[in-house]
């Protein structure tokens, strides 16, 4: 089982990938000139390559840096506070959120119309019409980095959460401070060495995918020339099919800078890790770090939940809004005629969406649980290279195989369905619901098994009657992660579904160029309900059914 | 050919002989295992339930009522245990966990539970979250739904040595009262004096040594009512 499962993460990757660099060689048989390098050439002549290929270098590596380093800093600064609860709660909304209504409603927020201007004019600007500024899609790519990172650091806040208990940080914290460190500095020096070990792949996969997201970069991102990806999506996706090979050459361009910054990246860990090896022989306490430092953390740290929420309260009143002219803080009437009119389009996308993401979601939890519990039953011990199996797809750029596998789909027939679609989602839900599942499957008290299997209970019954009830809290937040992750796909909904598989993600992100606030906002606000109402019930579900059972832990 | 025998059984972890037990013991009657921590008293009770873990190597046989259970898998032994924690189902409610050791097909399950809970001095508890039970009562319901999966022999991994004095001593006599009643072979593990003598049996270490508690009348020999040790031959040194 565990084999099977790992073949179906793997096998799409890599026939993907060869299926979409092919083309790069002119191993097509659609390549006008035969196999050859011309693709390379064609690549090269576009001008925009070297922005292009920029953007995706400063805007992935600067969003995983001020990610990382802004959630250790939040981490430290909050563990044993009170505070630490809340952020912990914070977490499964903002994580649930889908990368495109996010993006979507980040840019409500800050585009030259949005709240923040609206907040500030006339009075502090002297605005009364909304200014020729591009702050959303700025050729640096400013607002991609930010986006990036209020969408990476949920992610990251959680791994670091689900490493924590392994570190032993709590009792490291105060040793080193009762030695006089500074909290910056004791978490830094005693903590961060074992934590980051364990916080390596999740770091790589929000890097990679940093560097390569398409969906997000087409809504915040620069325009003329997009980001390195989007130009691949853009040239994969052209009807005529010219410009596969080109297409393919960028992706491996693509592939070649994700390769070259993990490369650095990792260099860099080295680096850090010397001078953090250095700092502890040192003897300075770092008390004045704190001091400096810990304001600038809390406020950083707390900066992308609050654009997050703001961004998607925004979404929510224009998809109500009447007549809201700038700079009104708020519409001058409220109305659901947007939601009358999008209605139709609503119902049937967002049908699709729920269809594909109890499909992907529901195969996901079962080979997962079945793999668990083989590897429980037969004492199996999964290897490091079993984990980076699991990471492949999340570490692998998607425009590097998703174009490569929409080909083998085309030639075996089976493209544009639902059934592909649902199972390249799979792809992508079952590592995520593998990563939140695994830590408390492995964790359930084994005693309860043995005390089964001496009452006389199969594997089996302890299974379905013991384990699977006891844990069911656990497994339906891994369940609600794979709703949210299969609702949040872009870009394998597009190019696996060949534009006709319409999901609220797909059309919002259309619809994201046309510039229909109210319409935007009701996609947008609809992509995010799904997932939320995945959580809610993951969180209210086990509470209802064990109610009256004080000793079932509640997640 | 009844009761539990278990037959030049030995245990090893790499050269250490943790196990090594010779010992018929009838039905009804009590053999008390005595030992400090990590004298391999767990690793006998693992032995006997099916439960070693890898890198343990066991030699010898297990028969219960004339069946050889060595190689069979914990559920199909037969063999019921009390571990040192009661380890009730959370989940399920305090009718749930006596039901889940009751076996299927059994007609009037609910009177059954019913009546069972009565019996241990538990009229009427069948709906209630196990959470909510003392010490004493978690512990009657740990018994009862051991009891109730008909088990061949019984299995005491310090179930005592968590509860209070004066309770503990009313749970054991409850008990060992019960598994004589019902005729149970019955293997204590414990390392307290008080249970030894309490179980009224002869008292042996993991490696077949009897024991001598320090006052009282048990006769470490081996020559009380139904049970005879004899320590094996050889022990490895």
């Amino acid at each position: 089982m565990p084999g099977l499962t790992l073949g179906l993460l793997s096998v799409p990757v890599l026939a993907g990938l060869i299926g979409t660099l092919a083309p790069a060689f002119g191993l097509d048989p659609l390549a006008p000139d035969g196999p050859g390098l011309a693709a390379f050439g064609g690549m090269w002549q576009w001008p925009g390559l070297w922005p292009a290929a920029r953007l995706s270098v400063t805007s992935g590596v600067g969003s995983t840096l001020l990610a990382l380093v802004i959630s250790l800093g939040l981490v430290a600064a909050l563990i044993g506070r009170p505070g630490f609860a809340t952020v912990q709660r914070l977490l499964s909304p903002l994580l649930s959120v889908p990368h495109a209504a996010a993006a979507l409603g980040l840019a409500f927020l800050i585009s030259p119309s949005g709240w923040i201007a609206r907040a500030l004019s006339p009075w502090a600007t002297g605005w009364t019409a909304p200014p020729d500024l591009l702050i959303v899609n700025d050729p640096a790519g400013l607002a991609l980095t930010v986006g990036l990172v209020a969408k990476e650091m949920p992610f990251l806040m959680l791994m670091i959460l689900a490493a924590l208990p392994q570190t032993d940080a709590a009792r490291r914290l105060t040793l080193a401070a009762s030695l006089g460190y500074g909290r910056l500095a004791g978490f830094a020096l005693t903590v961060l060495p074992g934590l980051y070990a364990q916080l390596r792949l999740p770091v790589y996969a929000v890097l990679a995918y940093g560097m390569t997201a398409v969906e997000m970069a087409m809504i915040l991102g620069p325009t003329l020339p997009p980001s390195l990806s989007v130009q691949v999506v853009h040239w994969a996706t052209e009807p005529s099919l010219t410009h596969r090979g080109t297409a393919a050459a960028a992706a491996l361009l693509q592939i070649g800078l994700v390769a070259g910054a993990l490369a650095l990246w990792r260099l860099a860990e080295l680096g850090v890790t010397r001078s953090l090896r250095h700092a502890a022989t040192t003897g300075r306490r770092g008390g004045l770090l704190d001091r400096v430092l810990l304001p600038v953390v809390l406020g950083l740290g707390l900066t992308p939940a609050l654009a997050l929420f703001a961004g998607l309260a925004g979404l929510s009143v224009w998809s109500v809004a009447g007549l809201w002219s700038f700079p009104d803080a708020l519409p001058a009437d409220l109305t659901l005629a947007t939601w009358v009119r999008a209605g139709p389009g609503l119902w049937g996308a967002g049908a699709t969406t729920l269809t594909l993401a109890v499909a992907s979601t529901a195969l996901a939890l079962g080979l997962v649980l079945a793999c668990l519990e083989a590897e429980h039953r037969y004492g199996l011990n999964p290897s490091a290279g079993v984990l980076w199996l699991l990471y492949l797809p999340l570490i692998m750029p998607q425009v590097a195989f998703l174009p490569g596998l929409q080909m083998l789909a085309l030639s075996a027939g089976a493209q544009g369905g639902a059934v592909m679609v649902a199972s390249v989602h799979l792809v992508f839900v079952l590592p995520y619901v593998f990563l939140s599942l695994a830590a408390p499957y492995r964790a359930w008290d084994g005693r309860i098994a043995l005390q089964g299997a001496a009452l006389g209970a199969s594997p089996a019954r302890v299974f379905w009657q013991l384990r699977l009830p006891m844990l069911l809290g656990a497994v339906l937040t891994a369940g609600a992660v794979g709703i949210a992750v299969s609702v949040g796909q872009y870009l394998p909904t597009l190019l696996i579904g060949g534009g006709r598989v319409e999901t609220l993600t797909t059309e919002a992100v259309a619809l994201s160029s046309g510039g229909n606030r109210r319409v935007i906002g009701a996609y947008a606000l609809l992509q995010m309900a799904l997932p939320a109402l995945g959580f809610a019930l993951a969180l209210a579900v086990p509470r209802l059914i064990f109610r009256n059972r004080r000793g079932v832990g509640l997640a | 050919m009844t009761g539990l025998q278990i037959d030049g059984l030995t245990v090893r972890h790499g050269d250490t002989v943790l196990v090594s037990l010779t010992a018929d013991v009838a039905a009804g009657a009590v053999l008390t295992v005595m030992g400090a921590s990590g004298s391999g008293k767990s690793t006998l009770l693992g032995a006997l339930i099916g439960t070693l873990p890898r890198g343990f190597a066991m030699t010898g046989r297990v028969v219960l009522n004339g069946v050889e259970v060595t190689a069979l898998p914990t559920q199909a032994r037969k063999m019921g245990i009390l571990f040192q924690d009661d380890v009730l189902f959370p989940h399920l409610s305090v009718g749930g966990n006596v039901g889940f050791g009751l076996p299927a097909r059994t007609p009037a399950r609910a009177a059954r539970i019913d009546a069972g809970l009565a019996e241990v001095g538990l009229p009427g508890f069948a709906s209630r979250d196990p959470a909510t039970l003392s010490g004493g009562q978690r512990a009657r319901v740990a018994l009862l739904r051991t009891l109730m999966a008909g088990p061949q022999a019984l299995l005491l991994d310090e179930p005592f040595s968590r509860l209070d004095a004066d309770l503990r001593a009313q749970i054991r006599s409850l008990v060992l009262d019960r598994a004589r009643a019902l005729g149970l072979p019955t293997l204590l593990v414990t390392h307290d004096a008080d249970d030894a003598r309490a179980a009224a049996g002869p008292v042996v270490t993991p490696l077949g040594q009897p024991v001598k508690l320090d006052q009282g009348r048990t006769d470490p020999t081996g020559t009380d009512a139904g049970t005879a040790i004899t320590p094996p031959p050889s022990i490895a040194p």
